[in-house]
């Protein structure tokens, strides 16, 4: 890129909410079902049909707002935005123009260590539209799948503060993480519970910002960074060449690595947006608005600065663990009982256990697992009790069993010997036994020494402690 | 017996007393359709079969003594714009010929519990746009006492069965004077609830914040019992109002004592024929006979009236009307060239020229940079308007003014001047822009022998009072009179 430029990007980010029923009838809000099986009248947009409003999508969007701490408008009303497509059954979607339900926010971020806050124009509610289907099998037709229609989506518009696809990512990931923190959002990209239209723009360095283009149909995070680091590319290219940037709206197509125009600003649609008659005006109630701000948990952004900030941790680890709603809340219990560093527990978090979720496919609660056992374990582990091997074998048990860590240390003889007499026996028993090594060692064949602790550690069964060993070895040798 | 001149409330007090059956009723109505339709044309759908079973299934309830509504087995005729499961609905247009919903409306329900026959589907104005019932795509229907004459619209299938005797009762939709203005041409009752009172789940939208399914009747009784049948809150229409109903016709009563009626300046100037005048005026004078007293009232904002309603119903019908494209149902053109010229196509050739008129207008008054001008300046006066009448409520029980400003014009007379169609609506839209019930009874007959139709509007929910009202003037005039056909 071009480093006289400077990157302006605004994101539209629309999430499918995983309430049982659809926005607008009793429909299954569910995904990946036989075709055109999830509709009713309601949804397909038969004549004489009426709306209702489920009331859990004003929730999870309320939900939303307070995690992106915007303002909530209590009095809200429903407008239609009206065009004309095979997908969308009434031709018009029952969406929010003017007085969105939240508005004015903000969500920190993290971006290489440094934290950045991007504003949070509006969050509003709307309905999906349906699928349409290609294929050569259609003799010339298309067909729609009408299941997607009425599937409740919240669109998020950040103010025009990202600087860099970096950031957009981040900025996607955390959302993302929230989303799945409040539990209102599968969040499965491949099944499009996330989608989003990027608005980018370019401008010289000290200059106003340029005009902006959107993009649509960005259907991953990271065809998000490749589409706008191809339109930032493309727009200083057509600035360096004299040219001019117009609003227009393009298509990102992910498989050829390119946007293409899909219309300019004089093709842009009249929406004809008006109060939606069939629904009566929003009204929150106060109470129901602070009900829902008291169920708002420490949300992954904010873990993430503390994991960094105050624990020290590499972001890498932090991120993990945060955007992990289950890993973070047993993380964070174990460092609520304030004994051991942060680095004790997150070594086991990140290590054995994702190894083993991994490999189950079980999810934590689904294990043994908890602050008070994985502690036990740590605190054996720094006291020496066991060794690290020893605390591994510990690990595999308490994670599928109920079982006291002490009577599995004890059942297994896990306990290391720290004994400084009881390894001095051992000592003296090995030396004797090899004289070789000894005279070797005391040649200059340093790793003699190592042979000579190995020995020992057997003559223990594994149960001495290496460190306390290799001292007093290096002591008789003198 | 003829039966198809009586009253609902006669019929079902006969039912009651099994002197008739109802399969005896259906059949003598259906005789009745096949006796004058060709010259009424007043349905698009006839249920013969379907309504002659359910009037045996009503007469063995009956014969098992089963405590039923009044309205089991009478014979009830539907506008074919409410959705009836299994049974066409075509909204008079070619767009939907072929339509056969899957759902009942809410207030088909109703009525199927309440025990009702459904005659047929009734013609209307395509789409319930227009106020002659001539922008059928189907038929034009005749109005009862003058063939030559239109029965008024957009419910004019449903008033001209009614006086005709095609149908004990019926079913209209009212948006901007509907179910008045033909009641009114047609010498019968109709009642446009209070918004929000009838559910409209299943009547297919024209425009929302307007539209209102309310009943038309031979007498103010058979308009009070079906309405407390199909009122009533719809979990269905978010916009269906959560009160208590009461049984209107349990607590009708023709006294007038005390009640005090306005009369508003505005609805008696200009373009108003001065039979209607004489013949309102001399109704609200045997009113005051009876102790109602007399108030002149103004509401200035009246003048701004159509304006606004043809912004805000166009608006809404632009919008509502947009699903008719061609992919799911209904009408799609044979020949067309890609997506955009098959929704065209059909478009172009499903709709009749008012709907198109219509949408235009809508799709207009809408669009970016006319929006403030247009349809929020029109929202801004359904304020106004509705706050005038609000204030008036707070002296006067019931207003009274003509329906129509004249009686029933002949077929094409306004056809192509839409603007002349426009202003037979003039006293009748502001009543849907205030959302206000208000009803149509028969005061008199012009020159031509012509019904005159008195308007009585209620403050919302006050259908109790409008019903008395409506009621005690009844009993001065005398009831239902067949037409000569």
């Amino acid at each position: 890129m071009n480093k006289d430029y400077e990157v302006v990007i605004g994101l539209e980010t629309h999430a499918e909410l995983s309430t049982e029923s659809k926005i607008y009838c009793d429909c299954k809000n569910a995904f990946g079902l036989e075709v055109n099986s999830q509709v009713c009248p309601i949804c397909m947009g038969m004549p004489g049909t009426l709306p209702t409003l489920n009331e859990k999508v004003v929730e999870y969007a309320i939900m939303m707002g307070h995690a992106l701490n915007c303002k909530i408008n209590r009095v809200c009303k429903q407008d239609r935005k009206n065009y004309f497509y095979p997908d969308l059954p009434k031709a018009y979607q029952i969406s929010q123009d003017d007085v969105p339900l939240c508005q004015n926010g903000y969500v920190d971020i993290l971006v290489n260590g440094e934290e950045r806050r991007i504003g949070i124009t509006r969050i509003h509610i709307e309905e999906d539209a349906g699928k349409l289907l290609h294929s050569d099998k259609f003799h010339g037709s298309s067909l729609v799948d009408l299941n997607r229609c009425g599937v409740p989506l919240i669109e998020i518009v950040s103010e025009p503060d990202i600087r860099s696809s970096e950031e957009a990512k981040v900025y996607l990931e955390t959302l993302k993480s929230i989303l799945q923190y409040l539990d209102i959002c599968d969040c499965k990209m491949q099944e499009g519970s996330i989608r989003c239209d990027v608005n980018v723009s370019v401008h010289k360095k000290g200059t106003p910002f340029g005009t902006r283009t959107e993009m649509k149909n960005v259907n991953s995070f990271s065809a998000a960074v490749r589409g706008i680091d191809y339109e930032v590319n493309r727009q200083i290219e057509v600035l360096e060449n004299g040219g001019e940037i117009s609003q227009e709206t393009r298509r990102w197509d992910d498989v050829k690595g390119e946007s293409i125009l899909m219309r300019s600003k004089e093709d842009a649609h009249d929406y004809r947006y008006f109060p939606e008659p069939d629904l009566r005006t929003i009204v929150v109630e106060q109470e129901k608005v602070d009900e829902l701000k008291a169920l708002i948990p420490e949300l992954p952004n904010a873990k993430l600065l503390k994991y960094v900030k105050e624990f020290g941790m590499a972001q890498k680890d932090a991120t993990f663990i945060a955007e992990n709603a289950e890993l973070a809340y047993l993380f964070d219990s174990c460092m609520a009982k304030g004994k051991f560093s942060a680095k004790s527990y997150s070594t086991w978090i990140l290590g054995d256990l994702v190894k083993y979720l991994n490999e189950t496919g079980k999810a934590l609660s689904d294990t043994n697992i908890n602050a008070e056992n994985l502690t036990a374990l740590v605190e054996k582990i720094e006291s020496n009790v066991i060794s690290n091997a020893g605390g591994k074998k510990v690990f595999a048990v308490i994670i599928e069993e109920d079982k006291d860590v002490d009577k599995i240390i004890e059942e297994q003889g896990l306990a290391q010997v720290s004994d400084v007499s009881a390894l001095e026996k051992i000592a003296e028993d090995v030396l004797a036994a090899n004289e070789k090594s000894v005279t070797d060692y005391k040649n200059g064949k340093t790793n003699a020494l190592g042979y000579l602790v190995g020995q020992c550690m057997k003559a223990s069964k594994g149960k001495a402690n290496p460190g306390m060993m290799k001292e007093i070895i290096l002591k008789k040798l003198g | 017996m003829e039966l198809y001149n009586k009253t609902l409330s006669e019929l079902a007090l006969m039912l009651r007393e099994k002197k008739i059956s109802s399969a005896e009723l259906t059949k003598s109505i259906f005789d009745r359709i096949e006796a004058v339709e060709d010259k009424i044309e007043a349905y698009v759908t006839l249920n013969k079969e379907n309504a002659l079973k359910a009037a045996e299934e009503i007469d063995k309830k009956i014969s098992c003594g089963e405590d039923l509504s009044p309205l089991a087995g009478i014979p009830i005729g539907i506008k074919d714009n409410i959705s009836t499961k299994g049974l066409r609905t075509t909204c008079s247009s070619k767009m939907l010929e072929n339509y056969v919903p899957p759902f009942n409306a809410t207030v088909m329900n109703k009525l199927c519990d309440a025990g009702a026959v459904i005659t047929g589907k009734l013609n209307m104005d395509e789409f319930a746009m227009g106020s002659s019932t001539e922008t059928s795509y189907y038929k034009k229907t005749k109005n009862p006492y003058d063939q030559t004459r239109i029965p008024g619209g957009s419910s004019g299938g449903s008033a001209a069965a009614v006086a005709a005797g095609e149908a004990v009762a019926a079913l209209g939709s009212d948006t901007g004077g509907s179910i008045r203005q033909p009641a009114s041409y047609c010498g019968v009752v109709g009642l446009k609830p209070t918004y929000g009172s009838v559910s409209r789940f299943g009547l297919v939208a024209f425009a929302s914040s307007l539209d209102q399914i309310g009943p038309i009747g031979k007498s103010v009784e058979d308009v009070a019992i079906i309405q407390s049948v199909i009122n009533g809150y719809d979990k269905m229409d978010g916009t269906s109002q959560y009160r208590e109903y009461t049984d209107y016709k349990a607590n009708l009563k023709s006294d007038v004592k005390g009640l005090k009626i306005g009369i508003p300046k505005e609805y008696f100037g200009v373009g108003i024929d001065d039979n209607v005048k004489s013949s309102v005026m001399n109704a609200v004078k045997q009113l005051e006979g009876e102790g109602a007293i007399i108030k002149e009232i103004s509401l200035p904002s009246t003048d701004y009236a159509l304006s606004s309603y043809y912004i805000i119903s166009s608006a809404e019908a632009s919008s509502n009307l947009a699903r008719y494209d061609g992919v799911k149902y209904g009408f799609r053109a044979e020949n067309y060239d890609g997506l955009i010229d098959m929704y065209e196509r059909t478009r172009s050739e499903g709709f009749g020229d008012e709907v198109k008129r219509r949408i235009m207008l809508g799709t207009f008054v809408l669009s970016s940079g006319f929006y403030d001008a247009y349809y929020k300046k029109a929202k801004l006066l359904q304020r106004r308007i509705s706050n005038e009448f609000t204030e008036n409520f707070k002296d006067i029980d019931v207003i009274a003014t003509p329906t129509v400003p004249t009686t029933a014009f002949k077929i094409g007379e306004h056809f192509n001047d839409p603007v002349k169609m426009y202003a037979t609506d003039i006293c009748t839209v502001t009543i849907n822009i205030a959302g206000l019930p208000a009803m149509s009874i028969p005061c008199g007959y012009d020159n031509n022998g012509l019904p005159i139709g008195l308007q009585l509007i209620g403050d919302k929910f006050a259908e109790q009072t409008l019903l008395n009202t409506a009621y005690a003037y009844e009993q001065l005039k005398g009831g239902f009179k067949l037409p000569t056909l």
